[in-house]
């Protein structure tokens, strides 16, 4: 007997202008993460996964926004977070994903960790044309 | 219509039904500002504010930047900054002043009518943008001293032992904030003469790549000076998103918490003393 359930609230959306916004989107996700009753390592990879995209977005996309949101699939809860650009995109997607590879001065973890912090992580970009990242990670 | 009035008149007819106008601003003030300010003070301060008024006509100003309102924009701008000290709404402040126009229409209404006062309305809206203006910015300071003092209550560097600090850290680290934290750590190193060095993340949140490259820098920095630095308070879950990321720490010395990275620096301490050479 399966049933599905509608998404129970609608998404939040954040600019990410400015390093504060960064702050507040990553408040959004712990919030919701919690609500999820996503466990406290879920909850903090997840949280560190939004910190990371939301500071791409700022620093390489040129600012952006962040779409936040409680999923539920089944008896599952979970967050679901997109960050999208309009900035120069990526042109080698396979290199970006390289550990310790930056196009800027970080550590060149923040796009290759975040894929390992949650469990659904897609990527979709072209030179040009903005990136968009969507991450979510589900209650066990 | 009659000519406009000359300052002098307006600062004439005004100290005329200097009664009438003060009653009526007083009741439309205090009418807003009922609870949030007692009578007498606002009777005060708008005593103020109209002597400085007629002083100003009388020496002939006719828009508020005219020098002869100096003394006027100056009460106005200690009142607005008060205001937003105490935590008024910019509405509160602003109705101080603009009640005032309820005693000029009270004054219009038993002035015959070849005399104009409205130059005097005029005024009244330009003191009321001015009030604005400085309530803003005293708010924007208050905001900034603010930030301040967070980046400063944030960042305390305590000894613990002779020869070991410590920074517990709270919050979110950014930019602006590791760059306060690495000063105070150094300099704190040297007027103590302190071999150890240990930064407690506890209170931090989420150590992301960003944060991590912050601490990894104060250590380095902390090294070049001769000072053995540890990182503690290393909860489970931040562990793991350490690893997940694929943060190294490399040799940095890391301990789950403060007491462990106490005992350590102790213990370090009493290797050399014991050798009597730093190891």
């Amino acid at each position: 007997m399966t049933t599905t359930t509608p998404p129970t609230s609608t998404a939040e959306r954040v600019p990410v202008r400015t390093d504060s916004d960064v702050v507040r989107v990553r408040q959004l996700v712990r919030t919701l993460a919690q609500q999820a009753r996503l466990s406290l390592v879920d909850q903090t990879k997840l949280v560190t996964a939004a910190s990371e995209l939301a500071r791409n977005t700022l620093v390489y996309g040129g600012g952006g926004e962040a779409e936040v949101e409680l999923v539920t699939e089944g008896p599952r809860t979970g967050v679901r977070a997109v960050f999208s650009d309009d900035g120069p995109g990526i042109p080698d997607l396979d290199l970006a994903l390289t550990d310790g590879w930056t196009s800027g001065s970080g550590l060149g973890l923040g796009l290759s960790g975040s894929r390992r912090l949650v469990q659904h992580f897609a990527i979709d970009t072209a030179p040009g044309a903005g990136t968009r990242v969507e991450i979510a990670t589900w209650s066990r | 219509m009659a000519d406009a009035a000359t300052p002098e008149t307006l600062a004439h007819l005004l100290t005329e039904h200097a009664d009438d106008v003060r009653s009526a601003w007083l009741e439309a003030a205090a009418h807003e500002l009922y609870g949030r300010t007692s009578r007498g003070e606002l009777e005060r301060e708008q005593g103020e504010i109209l002597d400085a008024l007629l002083d100003g006509l009388r020496s002939g100003g006719v828009i508020l930047s005219d020098a002869a309102f100096d003394q006027l924009r100056g009460i106005l701008a200690d009142v607005s900054s008060a205001r937003a000290r105490l935590g008024f709404t910019p509405r509160e402040t602003a109705i101080g002043v603009f009640a005032l126009k309820e005693g000029l229409y009270r004054l219009a209404a038993v002035t015959d009518a070849d005399t104009d006062v409205t130059p005097l309305l005029r005024l009244v809206d330009q003191l009321g943008l001015f009030t604005f203006e400085t309530f803003a910015a005293a708010r924007e300071a208050i905001i900034a001293e603010q930030a301040e003092q967070l980046l400063e209550l944030s960042t305390p560097v305590v000894k613990l032992w002779e020869g070991i600090v410590a920074v517990p850290l709270v919050g979110t680290l950014d930019s602006a904030r590791t760059q306060v934290v690495m000063e105070k750590l150094l300099n704190t190193l040297v007027d103590t003469g302190s071999e150890h060095a240990i930064i407690d993340i506890t209170g931090v949140p989420a150590v992301d790549t960003q944060v991590a490259q912050h601490l990894l820098k104060t250590v380095v920095a902390a090294r070049l000076m001769g000072a053995e630095c540890t990182i503690s308070g290393i909860r489970p879950q931040i562990a793991q998103t350490i690893v997940a990321l694929g943060i190294e720490f490399g040799d940095i010395r890391t301990r789950a918490t403060l007491a462990d990275a106490l005992v350590d620096a102790l213990r370090a301490g009493r290797d050399t003393r014991r050798t009597g050479l730093p190891a």
